[in-house]
């Protein structure tokens, strides 16, 4: 039979039930096929720590989440609220700083320096952002790619915040467990929360700002608050991200607003599958260690991954996630036209 | 005085290196991430003709300037191609291809003193008692025939109206015949050889160095939003505007505020007019 009078037809399984989310089970196994993949998820990253050898790839895991809750981060805003954002280093950078300024200059314990910096970090980078709010698509890009560039630039000028040499003697977290746990846990909640808020009245207001603003706009509702509501959210995971990477390395200076913390999230969102938000982290989960493996040819990694990026944008821009919900969700078949 | 000729200078550096960008974006609606990158890989493709196999000046500037037009012309026709419309996938895409040219001249080692491009003249005059090299005379003087030929470009020869024309209506062009794709493809590999041409004229005052593929992107970036995205002799006021500003900046606070400047151009204009100065697009299309 030739190619040309077959297509592959897709159908979604019986427990599926019009919509994406509204399920219709009937029994326990279709119940535990339906959690499997999520069990999976939070079963592995917990199970992490404990089936790492050594001392340097449990730190790694740690990495990896940092990195994912940025990729989580980037794609919020870029495939729920419309903003994309190509300046993660930018919350990374904020959220480090005032961490490591909260516990070297206040003596703050790093459990409480932690929160704080995520939450007044989120508040800072949500007014330092809001004249940008009403920019979309390429213009957004372009300033929240500069936002790192110059605060690292300004910080190098006025000397302040130690200047190039960074912050000195921040404290680490108590024991490697509290580290790698609290991480996971954060990520996991974040993960799970952020799914949950798409689907909320709320989220639904995100994804209209992205599809159609003028339409939100005229339902009466300011499209500039709900889209400073989002940027708060996603800044905030990035500067909780910020925040325990300056705890880890006990250090915070200007490498923060690296570039890094912007190209490698993107590729992982990119990698893993957009508009998904469970992509991301699997992204960062293939991507990080992968980058770990290549430190030793330095800078040649980031050519790595934009080049992976490069191939994933243009010729598989769907990404893992998608194809593996499709294959897992949907009986495929050939079928004759 | 020596602010009005080192302001003037500056000026038409920036406008040198922002017409490639301005003219990508303008044509395609492409924003050419990857511009500041094109502009050091040319100079050190530049420098590898001249320096290593010790060609002709000439012959050298004028081979390097056609390898990065093939080069922005692959880049299009490969990838770029493929995602265009799509906004985010394009910004992505040619933020990344930028990142990989950087980051492997960076990994390859290209810094220090040895790379630097040869003057076309070398020494000075004095213009009243200030003293000016003849290079940055003859970027000056470039940078007004560069604007000149684009202006006569585009308005007299066919590609050139072809390309305008898309600028103004892509439908409407591709109705009268015009290929789009093609002519993007002609843009691209222009736009290229514009930031080439800026790095071989402007990169022999200093060492080549990777990282000024950053700030010549967020200069030329800044310059195209202060002039509005897509209009060219806006770009050039614009760059006047951002040359004099900077100049004055580095006289009475220090040159590490260049970039602040730039950038504060930039959120500036997004706010008060994002269309910039003279910006073709409606308002409306930008911004809510």
């Amino acid at each position: 039979m030739n190619m040309e009078n077959r297509r592959k037809e897709r159908i979604d399984r019986g427990i599926k039930v019009r919509s994406d989310g509204l399920y219709a089970l009937m029994g326990w196994q279709e119940l535990c096929y339906l959690t499997l993949p999520r069990f999976v998820l939070i079963a592995g990253l917990l199970a992490l720590p404990l089936i790492m050898p050594g001392m340097y790839w449990p730190r790694v895991i740690t990495i990896v989440c940092i990195y994912a809750l940025l990729a989580l981060s980037f794609d919020f805003l870029a495939h729920f609220v419309g903003l994309v954002s190509l300046g993660g280093a930018f919350f990374i950078g904020t959220g480090g700083y005032l961490a490591a300024i909260l516990n070297t200059s206040f003596g703050m314990h790093p459990m409480l320096a932690i929160p704080i910096a995520t939450f007044a970090g989120a508040i800072i980078c949500t007014i330092l952002l809001l004249p940008c709010l009403p920019l979309r698509g390429v213009y957004f890009a372009i300033v929240t790619l500069m936002y790192p560039l110059v605060l690292a630039r300004i910080i190098e000028a006025l000397d302040i915040f130690g200047g190039t040499d960074g912050i000195l003697g921040v404290d680490s977290f108590p024991n490697a467990w509290l580290e790698q746990y609290f991480v996971i846990i954060v990520l996991l909640l974040f993960v799970f929360g952020a799914r949950r808020l798409v689907n909320q009245d709320i989220g639904l207001v995100f994804r209209a700002v992205k599809d159609n603003d003028q339409a939100v706009r005229a339902s009466g509702m300011n499209v500039n608050t709900y889209k400073a509501a989002a940027v708060f959210i996603a800044s905030a995971m990035g500067c909780f991200g910020g925040a325990c990477l300056v705890h880890i390395y006990m250090w915070g200076g200007i490498s923060l607003f690296a570039l890094d913390f912007s190209i490698l999230p993107i590729a992982a969102t990119v990698i893993g599958g957009a508009g998904t938000l469970v992509g991301p982290v699997l992204g960062c989960l293939i991507l990080v260690p992968i980058s770990e493996l290549l430190r030793e040819f330095g800078t040649l990694r980031i050519v790595f991954y934009s080049l992976i990026l490069v191939g994933f944008v243009v010729f598989r821009s769907e990404g893992i996630m998608v194809y593996g919900e499709q294959k897992y969700h949907q009986f495929e078949r050939w079928v004759k036209v | 005085m020596d602010i009005l000729i080192y302001g003037i200078i500056n000026s038409v550096m920036l406008a040198l290196m922002a017409l490639g960008f301005a003219l990508v974006y303008g044509t395609s609606r492409i924003p050419n991430f990857a511009h500041g990158a094109i502009y050091v890989l040319c100079g050190f493709v530049a420098w590898f003709f001249v320096r290593s196999l010790e060609l002709n000046y000439l012959l050298s500037v004028i081979l390097s300037l056609l390898l990065i037009g093939l080069l922005g012309a692959l880049i299009y026709r490969f990838v770029l191609i493929r995602v265009r419309g799509m906004n985010i996938s394009e910004i992505i895409a040619s933020y990344a291809i930028g990142l990989a040219i950087i980051e492997t001249l960076r990994w390859g080692g290209f810094k220090g003193t040895t790379y630097t491009l040869p003057v076309i003249i070398e020494g000075g005059v004095m213009i009243g008692d200030i003293p000016v090299d003849y290079q940055r005379i003859f970027v000056v003087i470039l940078g007004v025939a560069v604007v000149a030929f684009l202006w006569l470009f585009t308005h007299y020869t066919r590609i050139g109206l072809a390309l305008r024309g898309m600028a103004q209506d892509e439908r409407a062009a591709l109705m009268l015949g015009i290929d789009s794709d093609t002519m993007a493809v002609v843009a691209m590999a222009f736009g290229c050889m514009l930031a080439g041409f800026a790095a071989i004229v402007i990169l022999p005052l200093g060492n080549i160095v990777v990282e000024k593929g950053y700030d010549v992107l967020i200069q030329a970036i800044a310059v195209c939003i202060v002039g509005g995205l897509g209009s060219w002799m806006g770009a050039v006021l614009a760059a006047f505007i951002i040359g004099f500003a900077q100049i004055l900046t580095t006289v009475y606070l220090g040159p590490q505020f260049q970039m602040v400047v730039a950038f504060l151009a930039i959120i500036l204009t997004l706010i008060l007019r994002p269309s910039g100065l003279f910006g073709q697009q409606k308002e409306l299309e930008e911004r809510v």
